[in-house]
């Protein structure tokens, strides 16, 4: 009947007011908490694992000839190889993601938010566009390979290349700056159109200077992801190439080439040891570039983060 | 008096609404370059689908259907079995959404629910981090880290495995399943929580019976945008799962496999010339194809769950 060594409750009164108390410890929300925790540090600790072995794996490299290693050249031989092919491959890739993707992106952007009526046209647009977002790198590289390669005759060229590098990071840019076009209210345009500035007047000098932080953050991100995507240039050919070294730069436009993620995977399929620390040694100069374009973009969305 | 009588003439007519001829110009042709640099996207999912299903259709008309349904994937033979890489597509995905799903919801309730704001402004870049990592980087993580040290010690297999691939692919697309979910269980209303509360009910029971029933379509979403990111992951594959020639009809996680992603990059850089064999340029936009449906059906199916969440809130 009554449970022994526990004073039954006399009134209704004291029953709520113990229960109100709270007199037991919720111990299973405690282990929900740290279960959940957990799966987020799992993650982290996996990069943290990822990222000391990489780096003590990259020792050798960087402690035995870091000065080589940065400026020497290619090589079947692992005691020799260099990767400064691939850091101006890529950098000259950037080049293009930024002269192309970038402009474009951003006016591609500006006209869906600021210009475009919501008509069926302009619902399409944002659709597709949000869908080009979601198609995996490999199918650009496709794209690349049918258009750029084959039917514009560019070759397995670093044009191409470029080409296809902004046609994958624009969805991106597009997405990312409409995102922080809308970000600023609508006041801040009707005060400029209620003095009779026009559409374009507008834009220039209220909406973009106000957006920029957030367009800057997410084209510098696009740029980070444009800079490690591998996929879609193994097939527009930079595997094949080692750079076309020398010559101007119109020459190495229309030369082969290479960059520094598919010397990575280049590496990584060598089936020698010694290639090992080299792998290792080109993902550090690899993941330092993007950490850091990365944490310039957190730290400047933090520091311009407005609240209308 | 000259004033007021030059006032008077000037009353304002039509034509002073109207902007100046060089203005106007100027705002259609800017209007016109931005229309342009929009429409360029048509232009690009028309390139898309038209090269793919050029080249794909040229494939399907050519090739002999036994080959598609043969003992293995060994384009260069004239080998194309679809189900080799379906299967090594859909195992490797596996893996790596029973390791992203339940770290990516996990992570998604704490940041949501539990974390304060500083844990919160510490734990979110961090993840943004994990996010930035070049997949041929967790590639590499894979061959020589996940498959030595966490596959092998319960396989004793192959170095080159799906299973130490899907792990390491779970990893990668974990940030951008806690990042949809959590965005989600954001959208929720901070009423319904004060509701739950108001009735008595625990952190726990408000987090998991009703934060998060009130976003399943976002978590659902989430969990099918990440299927399809892992379907399309290619360079850990290639590194690590270990086919780069071909491979045989595979469904052991334990061994090596190869996926559609990975069996496009091996056809690409196979040899100097993608043109070697008959039908080998062909057959990589066929796959393509495949792949580009495929994804494109999931990223439609979790938008539209995205938009449920974004109607109901």
């Amino acid at each position: 009947m009554a449970s022994i060594g526990r004073p039954q409750p006399v009134t209704t009164t004291e029953l709520v007011e113990r229960r109100l108390r709270g007199a037991t410890l919720d111990w299973r929300g405690y282990v929900l908490q740290g279960v959940l925790l957990l799966s987020l540090l799992l993650a982290l600790a996996v990069l943290a694992i990822l990222l000391a072995d990489i780096v003590i794996r990259s020792i050798p490299i960087f402690t035995e000839r870091p000065l080589e290693f940065l400026t020497g050249q290619l090589s079947a031989r692992p005691q020799r190889a260099g990767i400064s092919q691939g850091i101006i491959g890529s950098l000259l890739l950037m080049g293009f993601v930024v002269v192309l993707a970038l402009p474009l992106g951003i006016g591609a952007a500006v006209y869906l938010e600021e210009y475009a009526h919501d008509t069926r046209t302009t619902r399409f647009i944002s659709t597709n566009i949000r869908n080009l977002a979601g198609v995996p790198a490999i199918v650009f590289g496709l794209l690349g390979l049918a258009v750029f390669v084959s039917l514009l005759k560019l070759g397995t060229t670093l044009i191409a290349g470029g080409l296809t590098l902004a046609v994958l990071v624009l969805p991106i840019v597009v997405i990312t700056t409409a995102e922080a076009l809308r970000a600023v209210p609508t006041s801040i345009r009707e005060a400029a159109l209620a003095v009779g500035a026009t559409r374009w007047e507008t834009v220039r000098s209220h909406v973009l200077p106000y957006a920029a932080p957030g367009i800057l953050t997410g084209s510098i991100l696009s740029l980070a992801r444009a800079f490690g995507e591998t996929a879609p240039l193994l097939l527009v050919g930079a595997v094949a190439g080692t750079f076309s070294s020398g010559g101007n730069l119109i020459a190495q436009l229309f030369g082969s080439y290479t960059a520094l993620p598919t010397i990575v995977y280049n590496f990584a399929r060598e089936s020698k040891a010694e290639f090992r620390a080299l792998t290792a040694a080109t993902i550090v100069v690899l993941l330092v570039v993007i950490l850091l374009v990365n944490a310039t973009a957190i730290i400047l969305r933090n520091r311009y983060d407005r609240r209308w | 008096m000259t004033t007021t009588k030059e006032a008077a003439s000037r009353t304002l007519s039509l034509a002073d609404l109207r902007l100046d001829p060089r203005r106007r110009r100027r705002e259609r042709t800017i209007n016109l370059v931005f229309m342009g640099a929009a429409a360029l996207s048509i232009v690009i999912s028309a390139a898309i689908v038209l090269s793919l299903i050029g080249n794909a259709f040229a494939f399907a008309i050519r090739v002999d259907p036994a080959s598609i349904w043969t003992d293995g994937w060994f384009p260069r033979r004239g080998m194309y079995d679809i189900r080799t890489l379906l299967a090594g597509t859909l195992i490797i995905a596996g893996v790596a959404m029973l390791i992203a799903a339940p770290l990516g919801i996990g992570a998604a309730i704490y940041l949501s629910e539990y974390a304060r704001p500083r844990t919160r402004a510490l734990l979110k870049p961090a993840l943004e981090v994990l996010a930035a990592i070049p997949s041929v980087v967790l590639g590499f993580f894979a061959l020589t880290w996940i498959s030595p040290n966490l596959i092998h010690p319960i396989s004793g297999g192959p170095l080159f495995n799906m299973a130490a691939a899907g792990v390491a692919v779970g990893i990668l697309i974990m940030p951008l399943i806690a990042s949809v979910a959590e965005d989600a269980m954001h959208a929720v209303p901070a009423y319904l929580r004060e509701a739950s509360y108001g009735l008595g009910a625990r952190k726990r029971t408000t987090s998991l019976r009703v934060v998060v029933p009130a976003a399943i379509s976002g978590v659902v979403a989430a969990v099918i945008v990440g299927i399809s990111r892992a379907i399309g992951e290619t360079m850990i594959v290639a590194i690590a799962a270990g086919a780069t020639g071909g491979s045989l009809f595979e469904l052991n996680p334990f061994r090596p496999g190869q996926t559609m992603t990975a069996a496009m990059t091996s056809l690409a850089i196979g040899s100097d010339s993608v043109r070697g064999a008959a039908l080998t340029f062909e057959s990589l936009f066929f796959v393509g194809f495949l792949l580009f449906a495929l994804t494109l059906g999931l990223n439609l199916v979790s938008d539209s769950f995205v938009r449920r969440v974004r109607e109901r809130y």
